[in-house]
């Protein structure tokens, strides 16, 4: 890591630690009340004290986002892979993909609710149909990509399809397949949160929903700073895969660089 | 050095002795699309080549040179006629030949060593044997051949770590490893400066003289073409179809010197006339 690196990193953490401080001289200095918004000194103590509580909902939410996020990415790197091969595939499926996509994926809720129950499925469901479009993109555009001259270098030795796919197809979508892993586990996650709010007895977000109808405040926005530490925490990890496997994506700017 | 000019550079198709028939194109015409937007792209074209021979396929622009090379390949049908390579119609398609473009197209996330062992990882008999030889007789093999084109020492480097001339070296390897009896070159110097091109063609010179595969070169450059080739042959503009098939016969192994001898000058004017010729008779056909 570079001394760059570094300072760029302090910042971002002063930066943290600035909002925080600026959200509570806010509320001191305006006299807000918590039932609007609480101070975060509030909030923090409200996390720690809750947190045996808490502990099992953050394990649900984990568990139902982890889970549809791993069904999406199957789904979507199977899609991705089967229209990504074929020119005609790619155009013909692509308008009902963006179709999909953008619908409000808050209205198919009440749809998986009526067919399954409220619950743990729906939330898996609603994450995985969240997650899955990324993937798809990021798999099919890389795949389409694949140079034309290095295709033909191949069949002409006797490459089947598959030779091709495996040997070059799918190295080469990696750096977008992880890029793509990264969109996808944040998507999935609000699909989770997204469905426990509205369907479930359980996870961070019926947390906050029960929370809210008690005008429990401070417990709400305990409920947020633990999606936002999820929601990080998931980023970096996958960051740090993309790191690790494709660092010949990027390896070429430490070059330059060093 | 003392040319030995050949006067059946002159123009004059030569047969092909006794050596076994590596590609036998008759009649093989191409046209790409149907009805009205139906594009000629080769027009009944006969060719014959001999095992280790090297053609050079020279001609105007779009005049169907790679499709030449993309029938041999077994990559296009032919629209009418047949295409028989090794003794067999292409249409199977199993011919394992070994192909290089002017774009190089390593791979790069894999080391150069890696990227050249591609095609054992396709090709059987290697294919089955890959993970056991990988890391010992295939990746000597890959070294040897490395050495003999001047990058030893540079099998653990990333592609993005070697130039563009050495990457076209790498790429010729690539093309060899699975010692193909037919190599198809299309342009494969068009893209370098022409220092390291006639560099390379000592090089491509050497891996043939070694390794003695039939080759089958489209190039746009005349001199390359006289260098390298035992034979050219001259295609007209689109629809292409062969104008002059003429034997070279300068001393092997050649060198640059001798591409500025008054011999290898008046092999050159000749087939640039012929070209310009092709050219303007297009032209006029348009008008």
């Amino acid at each position: 890591m570079t001394a760059l690196d570094i300072r760029q990193k302090a910042w971002s953490a002063v930066l943290i630690v600035l909002f925080f401080v600026a959200w509570e001289l806010f509320c001191l200095m305006t006299g807000m009340s918590d039932l609007v918004l609480p101070r975060p000194s509030q909030v923090f103590v409200t996390l720690f004290e809750r947190f045996p509580v808490l502990w099992p909902h953050i394990i649900q939410t984990l568990a139902t986002t982890m889970l549809g996020f791993v069904l999406g990415v199957a789904l979507g790197v199977v899609l991705g892979a089967f229209i990504g091969v074929s020119k005609t595939a790619y155009d013909t499926a692509y308008p009902l993909l963006i179709g999909f996509s953008s619908i409000p994926k808050v209205a198919v809720v009440p749809i998986f609710v009526l067919w399954f129950g409220s619950g743990t499925v729906p939330a898996v469901l609603t994450a995985l149909s969240i997650c899955f479009f990324p993937i798809v993109v990021n798999i099919a555009t890389g795949l389409a990509t694949t140079e034309p001259e290095l295709e033909d270098v191949l069949k002409a030795l006797g490459a089947s399809k598959f030779d091709i796919l495996w040997n070059v197809g799918l190295p080469r979508t990696m750096p977008f397949f992880f890029a793509s892993l990264k969109v996808a586990i944040s998507y999935a996650f609000v699909g989770a949160v997204l469905s426990e709010t509205v369907a479930s007895n359980r996870g961070i977000g019926n947390v906050m929903m029960t929370a809210s109808s008690n005008f429990n405040v401070p417990l709400v926005f305990a409920g947020l700073f633990v999606l936002a530490g999820l929601g990080v925490a998931l980023y970096v990890v996958f960051s740090l895969i993309e790191g690790q496997v494709t660092g010949w994506a990027t390896r070429k700017n430490d070059v330059i660089a060093t | 050095m003392r040319m030995q000019a050949n006067s059946e550079f002159s123009g004059e198709p030569v047969p092909s002795g006794n050596a076994p028939i590596a590609i036998e194109l008759s009649d093989a015409s191409v046209t790409f699309g149907r009805g009205d937007r139906a594009v000629p792209a080769l027009s009944k074209t006969t060719l014959h080549v001999s095992e280790g021979e090297f053609v050079a396929l020279v001609g105007p622009s779009g005049c169907g040179k790679s499709t030449i090379l993309r029938l041999v390949s077994g990559l296009v049908q032919p629209t009418t006629g047949v295409v028989i390579v090794g003794g067999r119609e292409v249409a199977a398609r199993a011919m394992r030949v070994g192909m290089a473009f002017q774009n190089p197209t390593m791979l790069p996330w894999m080391t150069i060593e890696r990227n050249i062992m591609l095609p054992l990882k396709i090709v059987e008999p290697f294919r089955s044997q890959f993970r056991k030889l990988r890391k010992t007789e295939f990746r000597d093999k890959a070294n040897a051949l490395l050495e003999q084109v001047g990058l030893k020492g540079f099998g653990g480097r990333f592609p993005w770590q070697l130039s563009g001339g050495m990457l076209q070296r790498a790429n010729l390897c690539r093309a060899l490893i699975h010692e193909p009896r037919l190599l198809l070159l299309d342009e494969p110097f068009g893209a370098l400066d022409q220092f390291t091109r006639e560099e390379l063609w000592s090089i491509l010179q050497g891996l043939w003289m070694t390794h003695k595969p039939t080759v089958l070169l489209v190039t746009h450059d005349l001199r390359e073409a006289g260098f390298l080739a035992s034979r050219i042959c001259v295609m007209s503009a689109r629809p292409g179809r062969i104008l002059d098939d003429s034997h070279v016969g300068f001393a092997r192994p050649r060198t640059v010197a001798m591409t500025f001898e008054p011999d290898f000058v008046a092999l050159n004017q000749k087939l640039r006339a012929m070209i310009v010729d092709a050219r303007s008779a297009v032209q006029e056909g348009a008008a």
